[in-house]
């Protein structure tokens, strides 16, 4: 049982590993702050979490643990992305793209509305 | 959901920390859970009012099991987004094609839409810049589709029709 929760262990860290490499990897190659962030956050999310679960299988009485640090993960991670993105769009880095731009007008609302009071 | 009472808080916040408090000493001994069972207490009662907006509703066992269906549905959308954008990033050519799309939500609690957007930021290739009332504003990493209806499909239904479920 312990070898098998120890090689359980091996596979998730490594897999962890493997999916942190490639959100490095997607900040080097992606062209603009959005997606670079998409690549930064999200590759990683995964990596993270599989990467503590597995120190957790190889160390079973910190499990419980584990699965409470992958919890706050999973609620601080979106929060802090989130927050990321909105401040660089409220300061003017427009997103790169052929195809649309939703959030262009609301901006453009909001800044008509403050001039007109 | 709107008028939850305050000891339906509390006990709801009391439960959630001494649960968390269980995982963090992993065990239960005597001395353990009384000592855990007192220090929740006294945070909970610092804390219920700016801790949660559903209460004790949620442990509703219809609820519960939305909350399994839910937790497993995000874990599978994560996993293959993962290897999605994963792909992505390997790929030569660079196969991407960003935007910012628009779609309305039909959930009303605030927590509700907190959630989704969490989910969706979760979830690689998507994530929430902003949300204006009812209408999300997602980053999306290849725009296949523009108008609401599809991007509603395409992005955010599965996860809201479990969530209309559990908090509505």
């Amino acid at each position: 049982m312990e070898t098998v929760l120890l090689y359980l262990g091996y596979f998730f860290v490594s897999l962890g590993a493997a999916f942190l490499f490639l959100g490095a990897f997607g900040i080097f190659r992606m062209p603009d702050f959005y997606t670079r962030l998409q690549a930064g956050t999200k590759s990683s999310t995964l990596g993270a979490m599989s990467l503590i679960l597995g120190v957790g299988l190889m160390q079973p009485e910190w499990f419980f643990k584990t699965v409470i640090i992958i919890i706050f993960i999973a609620i601080s991670n979106p929060i802090s992305s989130h927050a990321l993105a909105r401040g660089a769009y409220k300061t003017h880095q427009k997103p790169l793209t052929d195809t649309i731009d939703a959030y262009e007008e609301v901006t453009e609302e909001n800044k008509n509305k403050n001039e007109e009071e | 959901m709107e008028n939850v009472s305050n000891i339906s808080k509390l006990f709801y916040t009391w439960i959630i920390l001494f649960i968390v408090w269980l995982a963090f000493t992993s065990t239960l001994a005597i001395e353990e859970v009384v000592t855990g069972l007192l220090v929740s207490l006294i945070v909970a009662l610092l804390s219920f009012r700016f801790f949660t907006g559903t209460g004790l509703g949620i442990f509703a066992p219809k609820k519960i099991f939305y909350l399994i269906q839910y937790f497993f549905v995000f874990i599978g959308a994560l996993i293959k987004a993962n290897f999605h954008v994963a792909k992505i990033v390997l790929s030569p050519k660079l196969p991407i094609n960003p935007g910012i799309v628009e779609f309305e939500t039909k959930l009303k609690s605030d927590f509700a839409k907190m959630v989704l957007a969490n989910s969706i930021t979760l979830t690689p290739g998507t994530f929430t810049v902003d949300i204006v009332e009812n209408r999300f504003y997602i980053h999306w990493l290849e725009v296949s589709v523009t108008d609401e209806e599809s991007v509603y499909k395409e992005i955010a239904e599965g996860f809201e029709k479990i969530l209309l479920k559990i908090y509505e």
